[in-house]
């Protein structure tokens, strides 16, 4: 009876407990860090090696669409692939199609672009948003200046020397889009598949499943999956104890916690559904 | 815009731009009356006191706040000390982060509770969710990285991505496309008529 009775207490818990843990988990991991190994997937290095074969001077578009609640897990990515860029020397353009990330994504680049002595119009564009992504996309095809006649600052496009003889995709080397919402879709159906730009996603680890059948199809080049995904970018351009690989511990650690409680909470259902029946 | 995909037809390329502007312009009305319609229905709830209407007050303050600001200053996203910056950083930024923190703790919670292997079926999914889990993160690799290459977690998470996944995706990707096909002729054929409304 008493075995029952701590079965049924544990089924029962006060799910304050569970919060409790996971606080706790996640918070300690933070404060010391460990440094576990992480480990470099095929689909991440796809992105890395690309960048890394485009020779100086080449442009490429990295659109970015998160906003704060996403961006604990792609503002990571997204710094690490535009250190990539501007470390090459290569040009970027980007935009950004959610409209709550807007003026987080122009730090990010205003930012990163610094920290390498890179100069707005030279080096790079921002051009910021435009509502209806699926048509800016498609008018981009055709001329970026068609959506976009002026950049986030409001500068003519035509005014900036990045962008003399850069009229659409057919300009860039590859996209990387660093993506939080289903626009990716919209990435590979038009820029993609329309008009054939190369194109690798950076997504959420929890969308990164819905897009491994367009990685085996070969219409995207590359995929970088959530915080691990960043951590693994920040790795291959070695910055090892950047904010991605330092939250590798507190994310391991989590998730064995929840698999603890999985398995914790199917003893419990298995040994208080036993002692029903007996 | 369909015909255009594969006609590239200078003529059809102009109807094709000219559809494309048009949606934008049709596309802005409609943010005037997605406005409309939030004031309308945080009104209402303010009006007749309903159930947390204390909230609406909160939205409707918020959106006044941030439209004034913005309006009032004509470079509010361009000048990072500003205050419509100050709101976006220090009360936006850090109120949607922390809503969207709070899913872990629910997941896990969640997981406790609900993730049970009742069947044959559901210990699957439960046992493919645990790899993959596992395979995803470092302490996979930790825990399996003394194994020959083929059965570490992050060998099997890769394949569970690559093959059963990809499958599954694309089933549901090849049905939802051909329902949609199907949905869309039904619609401009007039068969469908249950968007425009009124009947049963």
């Amino acid at each position: 009876m008493a075995k029952s009775s701590f079965w049924q207490k544990v089924i029962d818990i006060d799910r304050r407990w569970i919060y409790l843990v996971i606080g706790i988990v996640t918070f300690v991991p933070i404060l010391k860090y460990i440094g576990m190994p992480v480990a470099v997937t095929s689909e991440v290095k796809a992105v890395y090696d690309m960048i890394e074969s485009l020779p100086p001077g080449s442009i490429v578009m990295v659109p970015m669409e998160f906003d704060p609640a996403t961006a604990a897990e792609l503002e990571p990515m997204s710094r690490a692939v535009l250190r990539h860029c501007f470390s090459r020397n290569l040009k970027v353009i980007s935009t950004a199609f959610m409209i709550d990330g807007v003026v987080l994504i122009e730090r990010d680049l205003r930012e990163i672009a610094a920290e390498y002595g890179k100069e707005y119009g030279q080096d790079y564009v921002y051009l910021g948003y435009k509502p209806y992504m699926q048509i800016v996309l498609l008018n981009m095809g055709e001329n970026f200046r068609k959506p976009f006649p002026r950049d986030y600052y409001g500068a003519r496009l035509d005014e900036l020397p990045m962008m003399f003889g850069v009229n659409n995709y057919s300009n860039i080397s590859c996209i990387v889009n660093i993506n939080a919402t289903s626009g990716a879709d919209y990435w590979i159906n038009y820029a993609s598949g329309r008009y054939g730009a190369k194109l690798a996603l950076g997504v959420t680890a929890v969308m990164a499943t819905d897009y491994y059948a367009f990685l085996q199809s070969g219409q995207i080049f590359g995929l970088i999956g959530g915080l691990k995904g960043a951590a693994e970018y920040e790795k291959l351009i070695g910055r090892n104890k950047d904010v991605a690989n330092r939250s590798m511990d507190a994310v391991s650690v989590a998730h064995v916690f929840i698999i603890l409680f999985i398995v914790i909470g199917n003893i419990a259902f298995f040994v208080t559904g036993r002692q029903k029946r007996l | 815009m369909a015909f255009q995909y594969f006609v590239p037809h200078y003529l059809s390329a102009a109807i094709y731009q000219n559809a494309l502007n048009w949606t934008i312009i049709i596309g802005i009305f409609t943010l005037v009356v997605g406005i409309g319609s939030l004031i309308s229905l945080h009104y209402d709830k303010i009006a007749r006191r309903k159930e947390h209407w204390p909230y609406s007050v909160v939205t409707m303050v918020a959106l006044a706040l941030m439209t004034v600001i913005g309006l009032w200053s004509p470079d509010a996203i361009q000048n990072p000390r500003g205050l419509f910056m100050h709101l976006y950083f220090f009360v936006l930024a850090p109120v949607t982060a922390t809503m969207f923190a709070l899913l872990a703790f629910f997941i896990a919670s969640a997981a406790y509770r609900a993730f049970r292997a009742r069947t044959v079926l559901a210990t699957l999914l439960l046992l493919s969710a645990v790899i993959v889990m596992l395979g995803r993160v470092p302490i996979g690799e930790y825990m399996t990285g003394w194994l020959p290459e083929g059965l570490r977690f992050s060998d099997i998470a890769r394949f569970i991505l690559d093959y059963p996944n990809t499958a599954a995706k694309r089933a549901i990707y090849i049905g939802v496309g051909l329902g949609v096909a199907a949905t869309s002729l039904k619609i401009i054929l007039g068969v469908e008529r249950t968007w425009l409304g009124g009947g049963q």
